[in-house]
């Protein structure tokens, strides 16, 4: 059981301020969602957790099992278990699926141990097989020249290879059709187990859907507004952001 | 003008290389036709009075002048059989030359049936014997237009020997050929040759490999001279390893007629100051050349590339693509110029120059030229210089992959847009692994892991 703890967290972008005071407890096998209109921190909130060096936190903290987190590189973060599925993937030519994964699958291991090579690939199709991509991907450079939905679904297969204890996923449904948006859901869905937390930022109730959160949370300017359950979701997609604006916002 | 100057300037002009040197090594080469000692007496003598590169010259614009000298080389011992610690490139080939201080030492001959079909793979040497007409039109026949007549001369008056390659009319050559060219001992001059030509319609690979066998000072002064006849398709990948002590000049001469496709790729890593210098001339219509260049540099190593793309006829394409990582104190310089002749219409040339500046101290150089002078021609050219991409960066990072291999991956997919122009798997690899190498060998970039 491992437990994601954000505690009163401020992060600035330069001079600005943008996260203002975010408390938030995330425990093994809970999703939770943070929902909010567009630049109100929730993209600031995640790529802050994971370690972007051009965000400063200014004052809080990021807890995992008690550690904080604030102190470690980006890749010490990722190695303690934290996972961030980018809005944007990076694209990067030249540099293949396969050697990557297993770069970022080496990394985890111990000094002078060896990777299984043939162990590696059967994982890596089994996985791949679970979200239906083809096998030619793993030679194809990363995210260089993939649809919007290759590329989440690319973030998703990384996330099961990677099997981190909390994954942060920032707008995971945003660019995708219909069709794309059940394989990546299906692929989270089949991910979900005791053993990982899940932090789901969206705009949108549609991935709710999909991937039906245990708490929903509210964030407008830098806070969380309200909590709930997926009902909560539910509420805000038929009262509209507006509602947040006038009802939740003290004056 | 005299060659025996005054004495307080011999030293600058001819440093190790005097007339002693001279004469020692004509009188060491068995094998000598009237032509090529003219020849050699003629380039010894313009060595001798050309100048050193001075910094008004153009061509050496950038360069680090004082790196040039050429005192205290000599000509070195022959290596004995056996000494040397020779490790192959690990491609399946058809061939196997290994020269050591301007000698061959071990050989493994292409198969008998490529053999009879006329197939030669050789020493200079031998071929001044048996195949002296061809030699004398190909081997250093075309003139030295980017700045080193000096030392190309030298190269003329010092060959000894090198590698010959002949592959007939029709004839594909099954699996490359491979050449090492080996320095052995403290002031060894080297002058590396590889002579290739691939009859119409023919098609051969080629690996030549400079490298050093110890760590010691040496001088390597090499050419290759590539003739594609006719539809030929010739590939020449050459990996230069020096000696980080050694100061390298490297010239290469590609002639491509009517159809011919030649495919240039040169890894630079080695050396303490090296240049390298490709003429390409699209001599008929259907020529096709492409040349890359892939240059890790480290420390306070210095890369000198001066490039020369000629078409001389219509309908004829070529494309330049260098890309540097630079390190360190490490400096490179790019000078490229495309030519296009005023009858060589539909000519379609590109020139690339991309510098990855791993380092604030390094200093990447480039100098993109072009000349046309047909009007119907598609050229452009272009010259970057970039660092690591924070994005990408950590991107990999938070994937867990620390940031020294982050950026290790990030400069391995900048070279792979020229690696992966090799139709071989197994060169692509080979030539991967000697990049790696050199990345383990330096000293990392700080880490900053706890």
């Amino acid at each position: 059981m491992s437990q994601l703890d954000i505690k009163d967290l401020h992060v600035s972008i330069g001079e600005k301020a943008i996260v203002k005071g975010l408390t938030l407890t995330v425990r093994s096998g809970e999703v939770h969602a943070i929902m909010g209109p567009n630049g109100t921190g929730k993209s600031t909130l995640a790529k802050a957790v994971a370690g972007h060096p051009s965000y400063t936190i200014t004052s809080g903290d990021v807890l995992l099992d008690g550690r904080s987190i604030l102190v470690m590189e980006p890749d010490e973060r990722a190695r303690a278990g934290l996972f961030l599925a980018f809005q944007y993937p990076s694209e990067i030519p030249g540099v293949s699926i396969a050697n990557f994964l297993r770069a970022a699958v080496q990394a985890r291991m111990g000094e002078g141990e060896e990777l299984d090579a043939a162990a590696y690939y059967k994982r890596l199709y089994s996985k791949m097989d679970l979200l239906k991509m083809d096998r030619k991907f793993t030679s194809r450079a990363i995210n260089d020249g993939f649809s919007g939905g290759e590329k989440k679904r690319c973030e998703i297969l990384q996330m099961a290879m990677l099997e981190p204890k909390f994954a942060l996923m920032d707008e995971t449904d945003s660019g995708l059709d219909i069709d794309a948006l059940r394989i990546v859901a299906d692929g989270v869905n089949a991910l979900r187990s005791t053993n990982l937390g899940v932090l789901m930022i969206t705009h949108y109730q549609r991935l709710l859907g999909y991937i039906v959160p245990d708490h929903v949370h509210v964030m407008w300017d830098g806070r969380i507004v309200k909590s709930g359950d997926k009902s909560l979701a539910l509420e805000l997609e038929a009262k509209g952001y507006d509602w947040v604006k006038t009802e939740l916002v003290p004056a | 003008m005299s060659v025996s100057a005054s004495p307080s300037q011999p030293v600058s002009l001819l440093g190790g290389f005097t007339p002693e040197l001279f004469a020692a090594h004509l009188a060491g080469v068995a094998h000598l036709p009237a032509w090529w000692l003219d020849r050699k007496r003629a380039a010894y003598e313009r060595f001798a009075s050309l100048p050193l590169p001075k910094r008004t010259d153009e061509a050496w614009r950038f360069a680090t002048l004082t790196g040039l000298t050429l005192d205290g080389y000599v000509r070195p011992a022959a290596v004995p059989a056996g000494r040397l610690g020779h490790v192959p490139v690990g491609v399946a080939k058809s061939g196997r030359l290994v020269f050591a201080n301007n000698r061959l030492v071990a050989r493994e001959q292409v198969a008998a049936a490529l053999a009879e079909r006329g197939v030669v793979f050789g020493t200079i040497q031998e071929a001044l014997r048996t195949h002296g007409d061809l030699v004398k039109a190909h081997l250093l026949a075309q003139p030295s237009p980017l700045g080193s007549e000096k030392f190309t001369a030298l190269h003329t008056a010092l060959l000894e020997d090198g590698a010959f390659i002949y592959v007939p009319r029709g004839v594909e050559l099954p699996a490359p050929l491979a050449i090492y060219h080996y320095a052995q001992g403290a002031q060894s001059a080297v002058f590396p040759h590889t002579l290739v030509i691939a009859e119409e319609g023919s098609s051969a690979t080629v690996v030549d490999c400079f490298r050093s066998a110890d760590a010691q000072r040496h001088f390597a002064c090499g050419q290759n001279d590539l003739h594609a006849g006719h539809g030929a398709r010739l590939t020449y990948v050459a990996a230069q390893t020096w000696s980080r002590e050694t100061l390298s000049f490297q010239f290469n001469s590609t002639i491509a007629r009517r159809d011919a496709a030649v495919q240039s790729l040169n890894l630079h890593l080695g050396g303490r100051q090296s240049r390298h210098e490709s003429h390409s001339q699209l001599q008929a219509p259907g020529a096709h050349t492409e040349m890359l260049g892939l240059t890790v540099a480290h420390g306070t190593q210095e890369f000198d590339q001066r490039t020369l793309q000629i078409h001389q006829a219509p309908n004829t394409s070529s494309n330049l693509l260098y890309k540097n990582a630079l390190l360190d104190q490490s400096k490179t310089i790019f000078s490229g110029l495309i030519v296009v002749d005023p009858d060589a219409q539909k000519t379609d040339a590109y020139q690339g120059n991309r510098n990855l500046m791993l380092s604030d101290d390094a200093e990447a150089n480039s100098l993109p030229g072009l000349e046309i002078q047909a009007n119907d021609v598609r050229c452009t050219h272009g010259a970057t210089s970039s660092r690591i991409d924070p994005e990408q960066e950590f991107y990999l990072r938070t994937r867990g992959i620390r940031q020294a291999d982050a950026d290790e991956l990030l400069t391995f997919g900048f070279f792979e847009e020229v690696l992966s122009k090799l139709a071989s798997e197994p060169l692509h690899d080979a030539f991967r692994d000697l990049i790696k190498a050199k990345f383990r060998a330096a000293p990392r970039p700080a880490d900053h892991q706890h």
